[in-house]
């Protein structure tokens, strides 16, 4: 499929010529590189609270950004529509970053093969469905959680979905688009007895069609699991302060690699030494039962992308192979920079800011234990299934995640939940401590955002039953 | 009337002729420049205009809203076609509707929001800016050996606002920021801090000299940052930290959170909050605030609202929505998300000075903890129960021993607001929510 065949080409317009005219123009002051990033974004959101739907939500959005880079300097100017003068207007913008008094060049647009649409052709997307059908989605989950116990005081469930169109062209002849879905479920809960309340939450998406919710997606089972959780809380006592071992159940807790070693292994935070991980390639970071994965091309998971936002196809990285470092994850600037591959990891926002190295769908891949018997093994600790967020700083390492199911694991056995606690770490370290990695890799259900410099974008993250020697959980039981 | 006004204004007659009963339209413009410098060099420039239009109607008491970046005339008119139609479908709403105060009035306050000596800066002379902020910072110890860079941002935002109670309103802003983030380096690691300042008006931004030395002092004193032993002792947080502590203040008094039943704040009006010492107030009026505007995104002209007077609780903030569902009054606090949802924002939502110095307040203290930074989300509004990452500076007999990190402290906010023990005399304001140096007496700290 050429990129002709896109929507802007198709529908408003945009011609070959117009896109060599506006490379042409970014390049009017030398720079040794520039592309162009066109975004056609359609999305809905519905909220049911209080059993009624409140608001529905429609958003559109439009617009191309002109990126221009001259060593390591970076121009940027985007316009919010396609409108010629204005786009040109922007690509003169970020043309000021570079001074050089001859022009880049006349460009050539090849007429290349779009990347292969492998990883969420679907027959229709989420966005284009009728509004009724998600109510009635809402709904279904509103009832289920209200019937999971009588406690189950406020439920509101919410509902988004996205097209996003793309179009991205470059001065070194790459040029490629995507159409990409995305669809996602939130419910939370309140549970209130005797004066105490808690809250509950559960969610789940990807890149596909309304069917995605079922089995573990079902609306019911989405529902109650948030109300489980949030009647759970009702009698949770104090977390535990001080070190202790963990064992992270599987799926969503893989936040902990996105935490502590995703960011830090960003390849601009190293090309510029300013992460903890500088320098550490090669070098063992993990016991060797860790093999750690950055992988874009997993179909329908809300981490994937057939390209990055930069055109590169995506790939499966390996980040740690058996405890050893293996390498980062680059975007173009970078990857020129440091003169290492590029690995499909430059993402964005949207048109309206530029591209960073970003992860993915990142997780570890299974080890031989059984869960039960990582449990087991554990005479005192803690065992942590599910996680707010969490943040990391790179330059010192030092990284956080919030836990909010845990439970007290005495003499082998998983005994009392326990409220809420943050656990803190040192990302280039915390993974040498990993004693024992489960059989069971689970990815997350699809809720992952992933922010960094005021970008947000999807991701996803993935973990076995792994065990911690130790970790610091940052409770109030001493 | 400007460009804006009359787009509003046309996509709110559209809705009425296709079906709505009521209907307001937001509109902003943002005229934006930013620079980010790293090691002397210029590392991204970036400069645009923006637009939104954020549009709500109501169909009797059902609602939709919708936003677009694309105002060309056909995209709008669908959209809002197509809004209308959405309205349909939703529930009747009993507390759904447009503020009654959101109508055209006179005399709005002149708030100081816009300064034109912005605009006589070149580009040159603003990338000078940061600049000069990260040379200041490089020259200022030797072990600052590395920068994150240094960045200069700067928004000229006009907003227009119509309905069809007959309000039509627009105002017009300057804001800018400049911060600078160096990396100190010693044989035990790299430490990273930051400081900015924040401002409507030029002459009111710290120089960059001082952004830059002030946030390299920053960076040096974690050097050697080490664990301590789980303890439970006296916390004090800097301004700059403490902003998280009241941003959670603010969150459980949003009238949203409010008819949720999630703030650890329900039903406490009347009652002791917070420590005697603490007065908390959502000011609105306050010349050149960086969160004053004369109306909010409702169009319900804004106030000072007090939230908590000598430790007692007062008000909560409420949009026309919020308002009409716990029986109050708007207070000129409703927000437009980018989605164009309104929910509640505060405007400049502060806790007042003390009569402490900080100087005072660490020398008051034998042993404890100075935080200069929070990390992560381990905050649960609903019960108030508190664990963050933590960076510091240990205390002992009133002097800072050693720098502090990978620690968490942890407690439920509700003690912590009765356990506020001191409370400073230096209100720092970079953004909507602003608070002098707080000294709880007590909170778990979770280490070694």
């Amino acid at each position: 499929m050429e990129i002709t065949k896109s929507i802007f080409f198709e529908k408003y317009d945009v011609s070959t010529t117009d896109l060599e005219k506006y490379l042409s123009e970014a390049l009017s002051r030398g720079g040794d590189y520039a592309d162009l990033f066109f975004e056609y974004r359609i999305n809905h959101s519905i909220v049911l609270e209080e059993q009624i739907i409140k608001s529905a939500t429609k958003g559109v959005s439009l617009g191309v950004g002109v990126r221009v880079i001259s060593g390591e300097k970076t121009g940027y100017a985007y316009s919010d529509d396609l409108n010629r003068e204005n786009v040109l207007k922007a690509a003169r913008t970020a043309a000021f970053i570079a001074n050089a008094s001859t022009p880049g060049g006349t460009i050539q647009i090849p007429t290349p093969l779009n990347p292969e649409q492998r990883l969420y052709s679907i027959p229709i997307f989420p966005a284009e469905l009728e509004i009724a059908q998600k109510i009635a989605l809402l709904q279904q989950a509103d009832e289920a959680a209200r019937a999971f116990d009588a406690r189950i005081r406020q439920v509101q469930a919410s509902y988004v979905d996205e097209t996003k169109h793309v179009l991205i062209v470059s001065s070194d002849g790459r040029a490629g688009w995507d159409v990409q879905p995305m669809v996602r479920m939130n419910v939370m809960c309140i549970a209130e007895e005797n004066g105490r309340r808690q809250s509950g939450y559960q969610g789940g998406g990807g890149r596909r069609a309304l069917d995605i919710f079922t089995g573990e997606l079902d609306p019911t089972a989405i529902a109650r699991e948030s109300a489980r959780q949030a009647i759970l809380q009702l009698g949770a006592i104090e977390a535990p302060a001080g070190p202790m071992e963990v064992v992270l159940g599987p799926g969503w807790p893989g936040i902990l690699l996105h935490e502590a070693i995703g960011h830090g292994l960003e390849a601009d935070f190293n090309r510029k030494k300013t992460s903890a991980f500088t320098g550490l390639v090669g070098q063992k970071v993990a016991s060797e039962l860790c093999t750690v994965v950055d992988d874009g091309t997993i179909p329908f998971r809300r981490g994937s992308l057939n390209m990055d936002d930069e055109g590169n196809p995506t790939h499966q990285t390996v980040l740690i192979e058996k405890g050893i470092l293996q390498g980062y994850l680059q975007d173009q600037l970078s990857s020129k920079l440091m003169k290492s591959p590029i690995t499909g990891n430059g993402r964005r926002q949207s048109y309206d800011h530029i591209p960073m190295p970003r992860m993915t769908n990142t997780f570890m891949m299974s080890g031989e234990s059984a869960p039960e018997d990582i449990i087991k093994s554990v005479k005192r600790g803690l065992y942590a299934v599910q996680f707010g967020g969490g943040q990391v700083d790179i330059t010192s390492g030092k990284f956080v995640f919030s836990a909010s199911e845990a439970y007290l694991v005495e003499d082998g056995k998983i005994t009392t939940p326990v409220k809420g606690a943050t656990l803190i770490g040192d990302g280039p370290t915390v993974l040498r401590q990993v004693t024992a990695v489960g059989n069971d890799l689970k990815l997350d259900q699809g809720i992952g955002i992933c922010g960094k410099d005021g970008q947000t974008i999807p991701v996803s993250v993935g973990l076995p039953t792994i065990k911690i020697k130790e970790i610091t959980v940052g409770g109030t039981e001493k | 009337m400007s460009d804006l006004q009359a787009t509003a204004q046309e996509a709110i007659r559209r809705a009425t002729k296709t079906g709505a009963s009521s209907a307001d339209v937001m509109i902003r413009e943002d005229n934006s420049f930013s620079v980010t410098v790293r090691m002397g060099e210029v590392e991204m420039l970036k400069e645009a205009i923006s637009r939104s239009l954020m549009l709500r109607v109501f169909v009797g008491k059902r609602t939709a809203t919708s936003h677009t970046s694309d105002l060309t005339p056909g995209v709008l008119q669908q959209l809002v076609d197509e809004t209308v139609e959405m309205a349909k479908l939703t529930s009747e709403d009993e507390s759904g509707g447009l503020p009654e105060q959101a109508v055209q009035r006179d005399g709005f306050p002149d708030l100081k929001l816009l300064d034109e000596a912005w605009e006589t800066l070149t580009p040159a002379q603003r990338i000078d800016l940061a600049v000069r902020a990260e040379a200041a910072a490089l020259s200022t110890d030797k072990a600052i050996t590395n920068s994150d860079g240094a960045s200069f941002e700067y928004t000229r935002t006009k907003v227009a606002l119509a309905n069809t109670l007959g309000f039509t309103g627009s105002y017009e802003g300057t804001g800018a920021g400049l911060y600078c983030v160096p990396i100190a380096q010693s044989k035990e690691g790299m430490q990273r801090d930051h400081w900015m300042s924040a401002a409507r008006h030029r002459n009111k931004m710290e120089s960059p000299e001082v952004i830059g030395k002030k946030a390299a002092l920053r960076a040096v004193r974690r050097l050697g940052a080490r664990k301590i032993p789980t303890a439970e002792v006296p916390v004090i947080f800097d301004p700059l930290s403490a902003r998280s502590l009241l941003g959670h203040v603010f969150e459980a008094v949003s009238g949203s959170s409010v008819y949720r039943r999630s703030s650890f704040l329900i039903g406490q009006v009347g009652q002791a909050v917070a420590a005697e010492s603490v007065t908390v107030v959502d000011d609105a009026l306050m010349p050149a605030g960086l969160g004053s505007s004369p109306f909010d995104d409702e169009g319900v002209p804004t106030q000072v609202t007090p939230i908590i007077e000598n430790g007692v609780l007062r008000n909560y903030l409420h949009s026309a929505y919020t308002a009409r569902k716990l029986n109050a009054l708007p207070t000129g606090n409703g927000s437009r998300a980018a989605s164009g949802v309104v929910t509640i924002g505060p405007t400049n939502f502060h806790l007042k000075a003390g009569k402490h110095t900080p100087e005072e307040i660490i020398a008051s203290t034998e042993r404890g903890l100075y935080i200069v930074e929070l990390i992560g989300f381990g905050v649960n509004t609903v019960t108030g129960d508190y664990s963050r990452g933590a960076v510091g500076i240990w205390i002992e007999n009133g002097k800072f021993v050693h720098p502090v990190q990978e620690i968490t402290i942890a407690g439920n906010l509700r003690e912590m607001l009765k356990d506020i023990e001191m409370v400073g005399s230096d209100v720092l304001f970079v953004g909507p929510i602003a608070t002098p140096t707080l000294k709880i007496r007590n909170m778990v700290i979770s280490g070694e």
